[in-house]
C-alpha cells in the first residue's frame, strides 16, 4: 500500500459524546496535521522515506486499527472509470503523435532545405526574407554545379576503391569468419579475443604509422599507390568478422558433419553451404562497407594529394572551401544533393539488409 | 582431427593476420614508441633520442624547444586552449542530450498503434547520409541570413552562428545540434531493438500496480533497457572524443577563424601530420587512447551495479 492512498482517514469507531470524546478529536486532529506536514515535508524534500515514516514515535502513536481506507475512485461509476481511463489514453496517443511528428520534421528538415535550396538563386538564399519554396525554381545549378565539382571522376574513384576494398574484406572476412565459427585449432580462441580488443583502440593510434608506412611504401604519388592506399587497409573488419561468425555459429553442427561424411572438403562446405546460408548478413555487409567507403573522408584526405584522386567526399569538400566573398550555396546544396541521392537509392532497396546489420550490433551476441 | 585442422585454421586467418599485422599491430606499437621520441622526422625517419617530453609539449606544460633562449621557446597551446575543452563540451553535451531524445523517440515509436514502420524509417535516414554533405547542409541552415536566423527573428552578419565573427559559444551550440541529429538513429535503432525484447508481462504487472506513465518508463523500461544504454553511451563517448568529420562538414577549415577556434583533439593529430610533427600527434593519440580506455572502464564498473542482465 502507497502512502498516498493510506492518508485519507476517519475517525470512526469510539463515538462518545463529552470532554473525552472531544479530547480525542483534538489529539486526532493534531496527529492528523503533523501527518499531513510530515507528508508535506517528504515531499518537498524527497529524502524522507515511507519506511522512515513507518518507523516514526509520532506515526506509531496514531492508533491504526481507526482507520479507514478511502479509494481515490470511489464515488465513481465503473462507465466514468472506464471513460476517464479512455480519454487519457487518447490524450497521451495524441501528445506521444505530436511528439513523435515534431521530431520527424526536425529530422527530415535538412534535406527539404538541401532540395529547396539547391533551386533557388544565389540572392533568394540570402535575402532576408527566407522562402520555403524557391520563386523561381532554378535547374540551372543542377548544370552549373558540374564545372565547380567534378563528380564524374570523383564517382569513378569512390566506385572503383568501394567495391574492390569490399570485395577484399569480403574474402578475408568469410575465410576468418569460418575459420573462428567452425575450424578448431590451438590458440583460435586467444586470437578471437585479441583482435576483438582491437575494436577499442582508436583509429587515431593507427592513421599517422599507417601514414608513415604507406609513404614509405612509395604509395602517395602515383595512382596505383594512392589506390592502394586507400584500399588495402582497409581489407579488414574486425566487427564485421565478429557479426558473420555470429553468423555461421548458428549454421547447425549435422550440416557439418553431413558435409563432412559426404566427403566434402572445408572449403567447398564454405564456400557451397555457409555462404549461401549466411547471405542475408553478407549482403548487409557488403552494403554497409560501400556506404562507408563513399563517406569516408580523413584518409582519403591524407593520402590522395591530387585531385583527380579524390573520393567523393573530400572533393565535396575540396570544392568548396575556397570560395571568397558570399558563397553559392545553390551549387554547394546542387552538390550534396548528387552525394546524398546514391545513398538514399541504396537506403530505398536495401533498407532490410542496412537496418538489420546495424540493429545486430545492439544484441548482445 | 583437432591436430589436423591446426594449419589449415591458421591458413584461413593468413589474410587477416597479415594485413593487421602490418596495419594494426605494427602502427600500434610504432605510435606508441614515436611518441616517446625526441624531434622524430617521419620522412627523414630520424629522431634525437628517447624522451617523455612529448606528453608534457603536447599538454602545453613543456616548452617545444626548451634549449633556445626563452623568446623564442614555443609553446603547443592549442591543444589545451581548444582541442580539450572543445572535445569536452562535445563530448557531455552531446552523449547525454541525444541518449535523452533518441530514449524518448524510441519509446513513443514502441507505444504507437499505426505508421511504426514509416516513422522508424524517417528516424533512420539521418544514419545513410554523408556527415560532410549533411554537415555543409546545416552550414546552410545556420548561415547568418539563413533559415535558423529567420525563425529567431535575428537577420544579419551581426548574429553569426558560424560564419566570420561568430562567437564560440554560437558556433558551439550550431556544432552540437548538428552531432545530435546525426547520431539519432543509430541510438534510436538500437533502443527499439532492445524494447522489442522486453517481456510485455511487466507492462501488465506495472499496470496492476497502477504504475504511472512514467513511473513505468523510469521503473520498469529504463532499468531493462540499461544493456543498450550502457552499449549507446559508450559508443557515443569514444564517438564524441573522436569527433572531426562534423566538424570539417560543418565549418570547413576551423583552425582558420582566429575568433572560434573548433579545434578538437582528432583535429590536432591529422594537422601533426601534415606539419610533420608526428611525435606530438602520437602522444595526443596515446592520450585520446588511454582516456577512451579509462572512460569505457569507468563505464564498465558503475554499470555492474546498475546494468541488469
Amino acid at each position: 500500500m502507497s502512502n498516498k492512498e493510506q492518508l485519507p482517514v476517519e475517525e470512526t469507531q469510539n463515538e462518545r459524546g463529552g470532554f473525552a470524546s472531544f479530547l480525542k478529536k483534538t489529539k486526532a486532529a493534531a496527529q492528523g496535521a503533523f501527518q499531513s506536514i510530515a507528508k508535506a515535508l517528504h515531499r518537498f524534500t524527497s529524502a524522507g522515506r515511507y519506511e522512515k515514516m513507518l518507523a516514526s514515535p509520532e506515526y506509531k502513536a496514531t492508533s491504526v486499527k481507526g482507520m479507514v481506507l478511502v479509494l481515490q475512485e470511489s464515488g465513481q461509476s465503473v462507465k466514468a472509470i472506464e471513460r476517464a481511463q479512455k480519454a487519457g489514453r487518447v490524450v497521451s496517443l495524441v501528445v506521444t503523435y505530436a511528439f513523435i511528428g515534431f521530431m520527424a520534421l526536425v529530422v527530415l528538415f535538412p534535406f527539404y532545405w538541401m532540395i529547396i535550396t539547391s533551386l533557388k538563386s544565389t540572392t533568394e538564399i540570402r535575402q532576408t526574407q527566407q522562402t520555403f519554396f524557391p520563386n523561381t525554381v532554378l535547374w540551372s545549378n543542377f548544370v552549373n554545379v558540374f564545372k565547380w565539382f567534378d563528380f564524374v571522376t570523383y564517382l569513378r574513384n569512390t566506385v572503383i576503391v568501394g567495391i574492390i576494398s569490399t570485395l577484399g574484406t569480403l574474402v578475408t572476412t568469410i575465410l576468418a569468419a569460418f575459420a573462428f565459427a567452425r575450424l578448431e585449432f590451438k590458440g583460435r580462441d586467444f586470437f578471437f579475443i585479441l583482435i576483438l580488443a582491437t575494436m577499442m583502440i582508436p583509429g587515431e593510434m593507427m592513421v599517422i604509422t599507417n601514414y608513415i608506412t604507406v609513404s614509405y611504401l612509395g604509395w602517395l604519388d602515383n595512382v596505383i599507390g594512392v589506390f592502394s592506399a586507400m584500399i588495402v587497409p582497409f581489407w579488414v573488419s574486425v566487427f564485421y568478422i565478429y557479426l558473420l561468425r555470429q553468423n555461421f555459429k548458428q549454421i547447425p553442427n549435422e550440416l557439418y558433419l553431413a558435409a563432412k561424411v559426404d566427403g566434402k572438403s572445408d572449403w567447398s562446405f564454405l564456400w557451397q553451404v555457409m555462404v549461401p546460408l549466411a547471405a542475408p548478413t553478407i549482403i548487409s555487409i557488403f552494403i554497409l562497407k560501400l556506404m562507408g567507403a563513399w563517406n569516408s573522408y580523413v584518409w582519403p584526405n591524407l593520402v590522395a594529394s591530387k585531385d583527380e584522386w579524390r573520393l567523393i567526399t573530400n572533393g565535396l569538400r575540396n570544392s568548396f572551401t575556397t570560395t571568397t566573398g558570399d558563397p553559392q550555396y545553390g551549387l554547394q546544396m546542387a552538390a550534396t544533393i548528387l552525394v546524398t541521392v546514391p545513398l538514399l537509392l541504396l537506403f530505398i532497396f536495401f533498407r532490410k539488409y542496412i537496418m538489420r546489420g546495424v540493429g545486430r550490433a545492439g544484441i548482445k551476441g | 582431427m583437432i591436430k589436423k585442422n591446426n594449419w589449415k585454421g591458421w591458413l584461413y586467418l593468413a589474410p587477416i593476420i597479415i594485413l593487421m599485422a602490418v596495419f594494426t599491430f605494427y602502427p600500434l606499437i610504432s605510435t606508441f614508441s614515436i611518441a616517446f621520441m625526441k624531434d622524430y622526422d617521419y620522412i627523414k625517419q630520424t629522431s634525437a633520442g628517447f624522451t617523455f617530453d612529448n606528453f608534457a609539449i603536447v599538454l602545453g606544460l613543456a616548452p617545444t624547444n626548451p634549449e633556445a633562449p626563452v623568446e623564442l621557446q614555443g609553446y603547443v597551446t592549442d591543444v589545451v586552449r581548444y582541442a580539450i575543452p572543445n572535445t569536452a563540451i562535445i563530448t557531455f553535451v552531446t552523449v547525454p542530450l541525444s541518449i535523452i531524445i533518441a530514449l524518448a523517440i524510441a519509446v513513443g515509436l514502441n507505444s504507437i498503434p499505426k505508421f511504426q514502420k514509416i516513422f522508424q524509417t524517417i528516424f533512420f535516414i539521418p544514419y545513410v547520409t554523408n556527415s560532410i554533405a549533411v554537415g555543409m547542409v546545416f552550414a546552410v541552415l545556420f548561415d547568418y541570413n539563413g533559415i535558423v536566423n529567420f525563425l529567431l527573428g535575428t537577420m544579419g552578419r551581426e548574429y553569426a552562428w558560424i560564419d566570420l565573427g561568430a562567437p564560440t559559444w554560437k558556433a558551439m551550440i550550431a556544432l552540437c545540434i548538428y552531432i545530435i541529429w546525426s547520431s539519432l538513429p543509430f541510438k534510436i535503432l538500437i533502443f527499439l531493438s532492445g524494447l522489442a525484447g522486453i517481456d510485455k508481462q511487466y507492462y501488465d504487472a506495472a499496470k496492476i500496480d497502477s504504475a504511472g506513465k512514467f513511473k513505468t518508463l523510469m521503473h520498469v523500461t529504463v532499468p531493462l533497457l540499461s544493456p543498450q544504454i550502457l552499449y549507446v553511451m559508450i559508443t557515443s563517448f569514444i564517438g564524441a572524443f573522436k569527433e572531426y568529420d562534423s566538424v570539417v562538414g560543418l565549418l570547413g577549415k576551423p583552425g582558420t577563424d582566429a575568433t572560434k577556434n573548433m579545434y578538437t583533439v582528432v583535429y590536432y593529430i591529422y594537422d601533426t601530420i601534415s606539419q610533420n610533427n608526428v611525435h606530438y600527434g602520437s602522444a595526443a593519440a596515446v592520450l585520446l587512447f588511454v582516456v577512451i580506455l579509462a572512460f569505457t572502464g569507468i563505464q564498465f564498473w558503475v554499470s555492474k551495479k546498475r546494468v541488469h542482465y
